[in-house]
């Protein structure tokens, strides 16, 4: 029997990336950089699904979301990585645990 | 309307008073830098309170011989919807009456003063009081709307407390001037009521669109239940009204301010508390006597009420020792007596009554402060006696006063008092037969009192040198050498003897034009179908001659002459007798004593269940549930909820995370689920 990829596969394939993302954002207390890549992920996961409706339903509007969402993403890494730059610059760590002065 | 009113003329008979006061007040006195001096604060008042006089003894020239009326607005102070706040004046029969009575008895009660007060530190701040008490007096006699009566109510109730705490230094007088503060708030609540009530339902305060509007008034039922039954409004408003009467005029429950008022200076007990201040409650009855004649129930009301206060009253009068107490009580009484002629429908021989009594007590009170000066401020009966011969024309005037107060015939009390009696004596209302009981037995115990005050203080044994307190007198003037009374400078007398010509002779001149002519005629209104006193007692008029003859054979003479001759054979005859009858009847000797036990409940249940329910809501209903629960518990409240919702500000990312995944989840789980539940729920 043939393996045929069906819808199915790939929006599993993206929810279980997705939910390897959500659970790399709660398990890793030490490094801010892991935590930006878990996001990432998240977004792969979301593009994932997007493609896959977009093949499935034969609409190319989820193709061009795709593409906005890497654009918005690859922005979006770039501010984070400054800004942990600039954390590490100030606080000398990195460590998810220790930076709590979001709160008021 | 008259050339000879007009309002230039009616404005000036307050407005000189208060002129009067104002100088006398402000630069007579400390405040104002003492700049005008002790004779000139004197004469500018006399002067202002004598233009007064003049004039309103003009104006009741003019309306008794010309018929001249007077009834406009001069100034309207505001206007709030349709309810208009006016300044304006409605003079009439009564009015002018009144504006003679107040002027006249003011007049005298100054020129008294320079006698009396003559040593007191505070004489200017006097005249200016007195002033200003009939400047006030006279606004609310001359009102034509209910606001200014209202004004000039609460105004004299202000000279009032200022005059009996005069010497405020004495603590007795702040006791009796905050206690007459207090009584009258209690009145004036119901008379503002009833005010109230008036502009609710009227729409108007002008005395000539309310009573236009009275019979509509008299349709309305009170949307209220009142003691648990229905009840019209105009009773209400008439109850409401009279509770203020009540208060200033000093009828039983709120009586108990009136002997205490004793405390301040004699000259205002004689012009304010014997002879004008208390009769405004009765005024004003008569002038709302349109709307009385609509409600039998307010009118028996009245009625009781009265009565209870003629006969319970003149009791306590017979026991008290302090001269003026006894005047007090007898005040009491008599107002009493006018109430009752109120209740009765007999509006006019009420004001007649109130006029020749603001004479006599007037007289009375001024004679007492006399004694009281010649006694060097001793004023125990029971150490005064045989003064007669001392101070000859202060006895002359006081045993006419006397003779006018008990109703001896052709004195001007025997006019009006038997006028009472007959008219409740025709009256049907519910309870006028207690008030015949009440008025006639009031006539013995007037009497009674009268003269056991006039006995001890001016016949029998000169005990005044037995006085045990006489040495230990607050107001001892130098006098301490030699203890013999003297007789009153000629300002005390002058009034004296000018007070007791119309104390004997006013009775006969007025009866007649008063009662049964047309001097009242628009002023008080009387539904004489429905209450025929006035008829019947005009039917049974033959001119004052024969009333004065025909009453040697009624009851009331004989009644008043029996009660002369019991003080008679009691004070001078037999003088150990009250004291057997105080042992033998001691229970009520002590009731009376305590009188009646109403300053005891005054203060000991009203005063301190008053406060007891104001700590209560104090403490209960102010600092728990306002400030406790409501101000500081909805702060409380908020700095709780942060308190428990900061915690979710943790600033680690990943709790924020957290929170956002979750929201997404419920979020998705609503909308996938929520289609579902609702079509299984419309299944």
């Amino acid at each position: 029997m043939t393996l045929t990829l069906t819808l199915g596969h790939y929006l599993t394939l993206g929810a279980m990336l997705f939910a390897l993302a959500v659970v790399g954002i709660f398990l890793n207390r030490k490094n801010l950089i892991v935590l930006l890549m878990a996001i990432e992920l998240m977004l792969l996961a979301v593009n994932l699904n997007f493609v896959a409706f977009s093949h499935y339903l034969g609409d190319m509007h989820g193709q061009v979301f795709v593409f906005f969402i890497l654009t918005v993403a690859a922005a979006e890494s770039a501010i984070g990585l400054a800004i942990l730059v600039l954390l590490f610059r100030n606080k000398s760590s990195i460590n998810v645990d220790e930076l709590n002065t979001l709160k008021g | 309307m008259s050339q000879t009113l007009s309002a230039s003329t009616l404005l000036a008979v307050p407005l000189a008073p208060l002129a009067g006061a104002l100088l006398a007040g402000i630069l007579g006195t400390k405040f104002g830098g003492n700049w005008i001096g002790r004779r000139l604060s004197h004469s500018l008042t006399i002067l202002g309170v004598l233009l007064a006089f003049i004039l309103s003894a003009m104006t009741l020239k003019s309306v008794a011989m010309d018929g001249a009326r007077f009834n406009e607005t001069l100034y309207t102070w505001m206007v709030v919807g349709g309810l208009k706040m006016e300044v304006g004046f409605m003079v009439d029969g009564l009015t002018a009456m009144m504006m003679c009575v107040v002027t006249f008895v003011s007049l005298m009660v100054h020129i008294y003063t320079i006698g009396y007060m003559e040593e007191d530190e505070g004489y200017n701040r006097f005249f200016a009081y007195i002033s200003l008490f009939t400047f006030s007096m006279l606004m609310l006699v001359m009102s034509n709307n209910m606001l200014q009566l209202f004004f000039g109510w609460e105004a004299v109730g202000l000279v009032s407390y200022l005059l009996i705490g005069f010497w405020f230094n004495k603590p007795t007088a702040i006791f009796a001037n905050m206690k007459a503060f207090l009584v009258n708030r209690v009145g004036d609540f119901g008379f503002i009521l009833g005010i109230g009530l008036i502009a609710a339902y009227a729409g108007t305060l002008n005395y000539t669109e309310v009573f236009g509007k009275a019979s509509q008034l008299a349709a309305i039922e009170f949307p209220w239940y009142v003691l648990g039954q229905d009840a019209m409004l105009i009773t209400v408003i008439c109850i409401c009204l009279f509770i203020g009467a009540m208060g200033k005029s000093a009828q039983f429950p709120l009586h108990v301010w009136l002997p205490d008022s004793m405390e301040g200076p004699t000259p205002i007990s004689a012009l304010i508390h014997a002879a004008t201040m208390v009769t405004a409650g009765i005024f004003m009855v008569a002038r709302m006597s349109p709307l009385y004649e609509l409600s039998d129930t307010a009118l028996s009301f009245v009625l009781v009420i009265g009565a209870i206060t003629a006969l319970f009253m003149g009791f306590l009068g017979i026991i008290q020792n302090d001269i003026k107490r006894v005047v007090a009580y007898s005040t009491l009484s008599q107002l009493g007596y006018m109430t009752v002629a109120l209740g009765a429908s007999a509006y006019s021989v009420a004001v007649f009554h109130l006029m020749t009594h603001a004479f006599f007590k007037a007289l009375l009170f001024l004679g007492a402060g006399s004694v009281i000066m010649g006694m060097h401020h001793n004023q125990d009966i029971r150490w005064m006696g045989g003064v007669r011969k001392y101070m000859p024309i202060t006895w002359i005037t006081s045993l006419l006063g006397s003779l006018a107060l008990i109703g001896t015939p052709l004195f001007a009390g025997f006019y009006s008092k038997d006028s009472i009696i007959e008219a409740v004596h025709e009256s049907h209302l519910w309870g006028a037969g207690f008030a015949n009981f009440a008025v006639l037995a009031g006539v013995f115990v007037t009497a009674f009192y009268s003269f056991r005050m006039y006995f001890l203080v001016f016949h029998g044994k000169e005990r005044f040198d037995q006085n045990p307190d006489a040495h230990h007198d607050d107001h001892g003037h130098g006098h301490d050498d030699h203890h013999e009374p003297h007789e009153s400078p000629w300002v005390v007398t002058v009034p004296l003897v000018l007070l007791a010509i119309p104390s004997v002779v006013i009775g006969y001149m007025t009866i007649q034009p008063m009662l049964f002519g047309d001097f009242f005629k628009d002023a008080i209104f009387v539904d004489a179908a429905k209450h025929p006193v006035m008829e019947e007692l005009a039917q049974a008029f033959h001119g004052p001659l024969a009333m004065a003859l025909h009453a040697f054979s009624t009851l009331p003479f004989w009644l008043a002459l029996a009660g002369v001759a019991c003080a008679y054979y009691m004070y001078m005859v037999n003088p150990a007798l009250p004291a057997a009858i105080k042992r033998s009847v001691q229970p009520i000797y002590t009731l009376l004593e305590n009188k009646y036990y109403m300053d005891w409940i005054n203060e000991n249940i009203l005063a301190r269940g008053a406060r007891a329910l104001g700590t209560g809501l104090w403490k209960g209903g102010d600092q728990a549930v306002i400030d406790g629960s409501i101000v500081n518990g909805s702060w409380k409240l908020v700095g709780w909820v942060a308190g428990v919702v900061r915690r979710l500000q943790s600033g680690y990312l990943y709790h924020y995370a957290l929170a956002m995944i979750v929201g997404v989840l419920v979020l998705m789980s609503w909308f996938v689920t929520w289609p579902m539940v609702n079509d299984w729920l419309s299944r």
